[in-house]
């Protein structure tokens, strides 16, 4: 059976959740063979917890160069190990920096690149939500080892044993003529909560939240369902919270578990950025918003009134 | 002084009914309203800022149908200088990467470029990978999604905005950057802007001009192929309940009943 690579998303030593997401899409293709690029000592790290979800092979492509440069060391490390393992696909994550390394790698292989897949079969054949998910598209490469890069949050992750046999893959020097140098990295403040992208629940406010301070009141629902903390577009621009945490056509796209909608009114702009989320809450004081035609369970009402009762009532139930 | 190109897109309005068109499942352009993509505006503001401060030129590049001439005006009325327009049937339902290929081959028709600039993902396709790949055709340094640019001689600096947080990057000249939508408020046209538009030259080049051969481009030599494509049936809304001071409450039951607390 061909090898299918994973690029693996790691922080700090541990490996996202989105990574356990491909490698189980992966075994649906052929053998899952994750691809570690990192500072030197990254896949001791990381080795057994991938292996925990089925990871025949790691190869490792360290080096100092693989964390001073963006987004080339990875599409360098993939295009060597593709050249000599010839894997039935690649699969990458649907984040900012994924689908740009997915787009260099294709361009650099001349094979097919698939953008953004909710899905991916045996045969490679992806499933896409396209424009605000309102349409519903399969399409497969027809050149080449097809690229793809897979929405988080979209496969259910299910473990398996893998050997998890480590490969060293010898990473070329980084051309900075070609390449652009990171002088220094800000990670995102963000407490103890969950990634938007890594959560199964995202609690997220609106305009209706009205001011930075109130956003209290989303945090702490957040917090008591061990959530991660979203925001719509309105939100953002009234300056009630960062814009990293923007949900939304221009800001992440999010498909988890569980989506509460806290005074948000549901325009497409922000549906685009969550309406593949399985189970979608919604409160909002106007009946009329749109947000109602797409939640699985509604309430009209002051979400100042509705949201610290329901972060009770969680809390009871958490006893 | 930086010799700037910006890309920018005429994009089906994302307030208007989007949708595929059923025989091929190419866009269906008529079906919505076509606008300059909105992130293309402060990517040409961007530029504007950069050659206000330091001189230079503005040259905006599109690839796309004959209408696509109202978003390269509308770019030239905020003030970019000129325009190269590539427009030929054969391109119709080209992919991610021949579009990008066709970027580049439009990029490399601007005489000493020294910085590309785009918006960092389309409202249509949102691939967010165009400004990487052409980086990687160019063969120069990518520093996509910036929400800071700034520009120091041949020294460019931008800090690049993701879900992992900041990352500030550094590189020389020539370079390609992606902006997003928090790097700055775009200009409004004026009416001198929109009058002077209406003589800046815009020059119009089919891919046989850009060497490149029609048998690369267009729906049927894709790498990638759309099988079949429908309208998703729309999410039905479910229980809607009126806060009577048990709205919690009922919220509570309501993730009971379906194991997610």
């Amino acid at each position: 059976m061909a090898e299918v690579l994973v690029l693996v998303d790691h922080v700090d030593g541990e490996v996202k959740k989105v990574t356990f997401e491909l490698l189980t899409a992966a075994r649906r293709i052929g053998e899952p063979a994750a691809v570690v690029v990192g500072a030197p000592g990254t896949a001791a790290k990381v080795r057994e917890s991938l292996a925990g979800y089925g990871a025949t092979k790691v190869y490792v492509a360290e080096s100092d160069d693989a964390v001073g440069y963006l987004v080339t060391p990875k599409v360098d490390a993939l295009a060597a190990i593709v050249a000599q393992a010839s894997p039935a696909a690649v699969l990458v994550s649907s984040t900012v920096d994924g689908k740009e390394v997915s787009g260099r790698l294709a361009a650099r292989l001349g094979t097919g690149l698939l953008v953004d897949a909710v899905d991916i079969d045996a045969e490679g054949t992806v499933t896409q939500s396209i424009f605000g998910g309102g349409v519903i598209v399969k399409s497969k490469a027809t050149k080449g080892i097809p690229v793809v890069s897979v929405r988080p949050g979209s496969v259910e992750p299910e473990q398996a044993e893998g050997a998890a046999t480590e490969q060293a893959v010898e990473l070329p020097a980084t051309d900075p003529a070609k390449s652009a140098k990171i002088t220094a990295r800000e990670p995102l403040v963000g407490g103890d909560r969950p990634a938007l992208t890594e959560a199964s629940v995202v609690v997220s406010g609106g305009r209706g939240v009205g001011s930075a301070e109130s956003f209290d009141v989303v945090e702490k629902l957040a917090d008591s369902l061990g959530a991660a903390v979203g925001a719509s577009r309105a939100a953002v621009d009234s300056g009630y919270y960062p814009h990293q945490f923007q949900v939304g056509q221009t800001g992440v796209t999010v498909s988890p578990q569980l989506y509460i909608a806290l005074g948000i009114s549901g325009a497409i702009q922000h549906r685009a950025g969550m309406q593949t989320s399985k189970t979608i809450v919604a409160v909002n004081k106007d009946a009329e918003a749109p947000i109602f035609e797409i939640a699985d369970f509604g309430v009209v009402g002051d979400l100042f009134q509705v949201a610290p009762q329901l972060t009770e009532e969680v809390a009871k139930r958490k006893g | 002084m930086p010799n700037i190109v910006v890309l920018v897109k005429q994009v089906p309005d994302t307030y208007s009914e989007r949708k595929l068109a059923e025989s091929d499942h190419t866009l269906d352009r008529d079906s919505a309203d076509a606008v300059l993509d909105e992130i293309n505006e402060r990517a040409v503001e961007e530029a504007l800022l950069l050659k206000e401060a330091q001189g230079g030129e503005v040259t905006v590049v599109s690839v796309g149908p004959d209408r696509a001439t109202d978003a390269i005006r509308k770019a030239l009325s905020m003030g970019a200088d000129k325009a190269v327009h590539v427009s030929d049937e054969a391109l119709r339902g080209s992919d991610v990467l021949q579009t990008a290929k066709v970027l580049a081959a439009a990029v490399g028709k601007v005489e000493g470029y020294d910085l590309v600039i785009a918006g960092n993902e389309a409202s249509d396709g949102q691939a967010g990978a165009v400004p990487a790949i052409l980086a990687e055709l160019l063969g120069v340094p990518q520093l996509t999604h910036a929400r800071k640019v700034e520009l120091d001689g041949t020294t460019l600096k931008v800090e690049r905005e993701s879900e992992e947080g900041i990352t500030r990057l550094e590189a020389s000249l020539p370079a390609v950057v992606s902006v997003g939508e928090k790097i700055n408020e775009p200009r409004y046209p004026s009416f001198k802007g929109i009058m002077a538009a209406k003589k800046k030259p815009v020059e119009t080049l089919t891919v046989a001009d850009l060497g490149i051969d029609a048998g690369e481009v267009g729906l049927g030599n894709a790498w990638t192929s759309v099988l079949e494509a429908a309208p998703k049936p729309p999410r039905t809304a479910g229980q809607r309940v009126t806060d009577e001071g048990d709205g919690g409450s009922k919220v509570a039951e309501y993730l009971v009943a379906q194991k997610l607390i």
